[in-house]
């Protein structure tokens, strides 16, 4: 008990220091009063005995040191004072406290948010165990890119691979769940029965899929997501071997998957249920279209290079029982790649991008604040040169100003943690759409902990260079020469970091400037059709009660343009089953397309199919080069159908001669009739505006083999698009109220979303590049500034020598110029090495463009010449006589 | 830390405990007593054969009051001055008992071990 007794007394006098201080005064005065006393008893004077009670205690001071160690703890009581020392230091200069807090916090907070959102994505596993054995397999396309794979590609991996342990394919599904509570559309998979298997996560409650539910007409089960089953069924565990009501159907509950579990392919699927393909599927079946994502999980030990070289063999190597389409031949081989790049593929130029230009941000920020340090120590010599003249030792002046940078340091990481949760909610609202992994980004404390650390490392170091260039030399010559001169040296150090400067924000600002070149080419791109006054929604048709057949649903899409057409303010309405710019081009169904005149009738002609209604090329304004278009005749069922082809398909297939009347097939039997070409459409983007023209065949929705379902609504306003959504679905709905109307949005809108991603990293360069462009301006005014303070001397003897305004103007100027030209010039040189980092986002822009360097290079200079003129004008100002006087 | 430091500290510490049992044996057969009449007490029972700085016994004190085992209070002397008397606490007798006990086996071995030497 005692040495904690102990310890919290010493603890508490910590916090009162001068409470046992005076007691200790008046115990130390009693104890040589009572000595005096007994001297004086002894015969000595009064002024005798004082002295000898002094020497007889031997050394008061001592004593009272003595009694401060072993009362307290000596050296918090000593950083306690050294804060306090430094809060009152930093006060006295609010405007110099303000401008380092924050830069630091900048820099803090910005690197924390953007690794905070960067790391689970790039760098971390995904969330599931052993995640790098999981693989993503894709179907080698005729472009030479990825497609999605067939059932009957999956079927035969199964059952030839070794490589792989498990393998499983997946598409997305959305129903509408009714019975409990408000129906709502739920976002959810199909999937081969051992797709959690495959991600290694068994649900948290009831069952996987048993392998023996996957077949067609197996039993309709459902799994659910942690979220849904706390939202619609209160948490209820007796939910597992319930039904539920899906599309009213009814599903039986097998299973819940844990609270935790991540969905990488589809963050927003919320229910899995099974795909129930035939095993062994027939021709030209919708098996084989190519439309299923294909996961794998290699065995222990397997590298990727082991599975990717199998896979070779097997699709080059046909082998019965296992039969293969013509359009699923494998003749372009597979493709594996880690699932974790995968999911990151589409953002990961942006996001490796946003990192270095966050990683430049914190240097600037630290070179920024390291200028302003050291510009306040040579402000402070005179300070110093006085505390040494008055016995104060080097290292407790090199103590204190260590305190002052990291008490910086520390109120700028505070304020830089704040930053960085705003910026990470920032960022997640601003990132690109299907960023992966959006869920997981949070505020990491790990990153924050070595961004504040490193920032408090430097802090510190600064700190220790100011002090160590402060004290340096003889201080008391110092306080002779006057407290303005600052030393040579220290001027160039700064001069030299106002350089560093200005190069990495050229670094920065060619950066934004090439990325917002590239988004102006990207925007100047027509997209092939009109996006203006465009209203797009997509219509799922989902009862399967009151569709009972194809003509059931033709007859509702029909109802349905007949009301929307009758909406005041529609100019014409469509459907189709393929969006442009939708960003559903994952989604896109690819057909090989048999030509006829060909004689290699397996050879196809990649191409997506576009299902559409009579007037949508009128609709979209997509022109229609030759032949004609689709019209009410094309609507009636036919043997026979007509279709358009996109130019890019016919030049593809025909070369230069004529397409109309070409006889090609695609989808279905290979006995089906031949289709007739009958019109080419111009191109269209569909991907993306930066896309190549992807060859297309459009049929009309009614003469497809199947009822093509979700549809997208397109409707063509004469005026705001947006503002006829409310009176387009309830035209709809007016036909059916229980069909639901999901992605409603401007034409406008998906074109500018389109380019999400490169415009997230235009936003973070441009915010990034202005920040620094503010802190090199500042840096430059800061060491001019500084420097005429320390001519002043020298400006007024010019100008008493006769020297012009404008000569002194053009003086300063001069120096801050030749210092913004110095960091230009490598800047620039920094930025031609670098830039090529960020290439995958320049879009027909050249990573050396001319125009881009040479703005960068206008803005840097008008800045550094507006950030001279306030010091320029300052000095011109100089009155040579109050100048020499003052000295 | 200087080794000049070092050489003191160990010092201290050496004298720390002793003077600690010191303190509190004079208090316990004395009764409360101020820090004068304490160095006093002290420099009687060396026989003089010691000087103390008497400065030097307020370290002391101040760590045996924070253990809980003397107790400061201000009042009158005698010759009506004032000071702070110090008085042995409850726990304070339990520890001299201990330290007392210690400082005879502590004592005991190094006599034995002195007596086997020679």
């Amino acid at each position: 008990m005692a040495p904690l007794a102990r310890f919290l007394h010493r603890l508490l006098n910590v916090f009162r220091p001068g409470h046992a201080e005076t007691d200790l005064t008046r115990e130390i005065d009693a104890h040589l009063t009572l000595l005096e006393d007994d001297f004086q008893r002894r015969g000595l004077s009064a002024d005798d005995a004082r002295r000898a009670a002094v020497r007889a205690f031997g050394g008061v001071d001592q004593a009272r040191e003595q009694h401060r160690d072993a009362r307290s703890f000596r050296w918090i009581e000593d950083t306690a004072r050294d804060v306090r020392h430094a809060l009152r230091s930093l006060r006295r200069t609010p405007g110099f406290t303000a401008v380092a807090v924050v830069t630091l916090a900048l820099g803090i907070g910005a690197s924390t948010a953007i690794m905070s959102a960067v790391n689970p994505i790039l760098f971390e596993p995904l969330p599931y165990p052993d995640a790098g054995r999981i693989m993503a397999v894709w179907y080698g396309a005729a472009d030479g890119g990825r497609a999605l794979q067939a059932f009957g590609t999956f079927r035969e991996l199964q059952a030839r691979s070794r490589a792989f342990e498990a393998l499983a394919v997946v598409k997305p599904w959305q129903r509408a769940i009714t019975g409990t509570g408000e129906p709502e559309r739920l976002d959810g998979q199909q999937v081969s029965a051992g797709y959690f298997g495959v991600l290694g996560v068994p649900p948290a409650l009831g069952r996987d899929f048993s392998p023996s539910d996957d077949r067609p007409d197996g039993p309709k089960v459902v799994m659910l997501s942690d979220a849904v089953w706390h939202r619609r069924f209160a948490a209820d565990v007796s939910i597992v071997g319930r039904q539920i009501t899906l599309n009213e159907a009814l599903y039986t509950v097998v299973g819940v998957m844990p609270r935790g579990f991540e969905n990488v392919l589809a963050p927003s699927a919320e229910i899995w249920s099974l795909l129930q393909y035939d095993p062994s599927p027939a021709p030209q079946s919708r098996e084989w279209g190519h439309h299923l994502r294909m996961i794998g999980r290699v065995r222990p030990g397997a590298r990727i290079d082991q599975a990717q070289r199998e896979l070779d063999t097997i699709a080059r190597d046909a082998m019965a029982p296992f039969t293969r389409e013509p359009g699923s031949n494998m003749t372009r081989g597979l493709i594996v790649n880690a699932l974790q790049d995968d999911v990151t593929r589409e953002v990961k130029p942006v996001l490796l991008a946003v990192l270095g230009a966050v990683a430049l941000v914190l240097i600037i920020a630290c070179v920024n604040v390291t200028t302003l340090l050291l510009a306040r120590a040579a402000q402070r010599h005179a300070e110093f040169s006085m505390r040494v003249a008055l016995g104060a030792g080097r290292g407790r002046l090199t103590r204190q100003l260590l305190t002052e940078s990291v008490l910086l340091a520390f109120i700028a990481g505070a304020l830089g943690l704040g930053l960085a949760g705003a910026g990470v909610r920032a960022l997640v609202a601003l990132a690109p759409p299907g960023l992966p992994r959006a869920a997981a980004i949070a505020v990491d404390r790990t990153v924050f902990a070595y961004a504040f650390g490193l920032s408090t490392i430097i802090g510190g170091l600064v700190g220790l260079m100011a002090a160590l260039q402060a004290t340096r030399g003889d201080l008391r010559a110092g306080l002779q020469r006057g407290a303005w001169r600052g030393t040579g040296g220290q001027h160039r150090t700064r001069a030299t970091l106002v350089v560093i400067e200005i190069a990495l924000s050229v670094v920065l600002l060619v950066g934004a400037g090439l990325l917002l070149r590239s988004l102006e080419r990207v925007f100047a791109i027509a997209p092939g059709f009109d996006p203006s006054h465009v209203l797009t929604m997509q219509v799922q048709l989902s009862s399967p009660k009151r569709f009972p057949d194809n003509a059931a649903f033709h007859r509702f899409y029909a109802r349905a343009l007949e009301a929307v057409r009758g909406v005041p303010g529609v100019v014409a309405a469509g459907f189709t089953s393929e969006l442009p710019l939708s960003g559903d081009d994952g989604a896109l169904d690819e057909y090989g397309v048999q030509i006829d005149e060909r004689l290699n009738a397996a050879e196809r002609v990649g191409a997506s199919r576009y299902l559409v209604t009579a007037g949508y090329f009128e609709l979209m304004r997509i022109p229609v080069r030759r032949g004609r278009s689709f019209d009410e005749r094309d609507m009636a069922p036919a043997t026979v159908r007509l279709i358009l082809v996109s130019e890019a398909f016919a030049k593809s297939a025909f070369g230069d001669r004529d397409p109309i009347g070409q006889r090609v097939r695609f989808g279905g039997p290979p006995s089906r009739p031949w289709d007739v070409i009958v019109g080419v459409a111009g191109d269209v983007k569909q991907a993306s505006l930066a896309s190549t023209n992807a060859s297309a065949v459009y049929a009309t929705t009614s003469q497809w083999l199947w009822a093509e379902t979700p549809l997208w609504l397109v409707v063509r306003a004469n005026g705001d698009a947006a503002a006829l959504a409310p009176a387009v679905k309830s035209a709809v709905w007016s036909v059916d109220k229980d069909q639901p109307i999901v992605r409603v949005a401007t034409m406008d809108h998906l074109l500018s979303a389109s380019e999400a991603g490169r415009r997230f990293a235009l936003i973070v360069f441009e915010a990034f590049g202005l920040v620094s462009l503010a802190l090199a301006a500042i840096g430059i005014y800061g060491v001019l500034s500084g420097s005429v303070v320390e001519r002043r001397r020298e400006i007024g003897v010019r100008s008493a020598l006769g020297a012009s305004r404008a000569g002194i103007l053009g003086l300063v100027v001069r120096q801050g110029l030749t210092l913004a030209a110095l960091g230009v010039a490598i800047g620039a040189g920094a930025a031609i090495a670098t830039s090529r980092a960020i290439i995958t986002l320049l879009f027909d822009t050249s990573p050396l463009d001319p125009i881009t360097y040479a703005g960068v290079l206008a803005l840097l200079l008008g800045v550094s010449a507006i950030a001279c003129a306030v010091p320029a004008l300052r000095a011109a100002r100089v009155d040579p006589m109050i100048a020499l006087r003052c000295e | 830390m200087t080794s000049k430091d070092r050489r003191e500290s160990h010092r201290v510490e050496l004298l720390q405990g002793t003077l600690d049992l010191i303190v509190l044996r004079a208090l316990s057969t004395m009764g409360p007593q101020h820090a004068y009449a304490l160095t006093e007490r002290l420099a009687q029972v060396a026989d003089h054969s010691f000087t103390l700085n008497q400065g030097t016994l307020y370290p002391a004190l101040v760590r045996l009051e924070q253990k809980g085992w003397i107790k400061g209070t201000w009042d009158k002397t005698e010759s009506n001055r004032d000071a702070k008397f110090y008085a042995i606490t409850k726990s304070g007798l339990r520890a001299l008992e201990q330290q007392t006990a210690r400082w005879r086996r502590l004592a005991g071995l190094v006599d034995k071990l002195l007596l086997n030497e020679s």
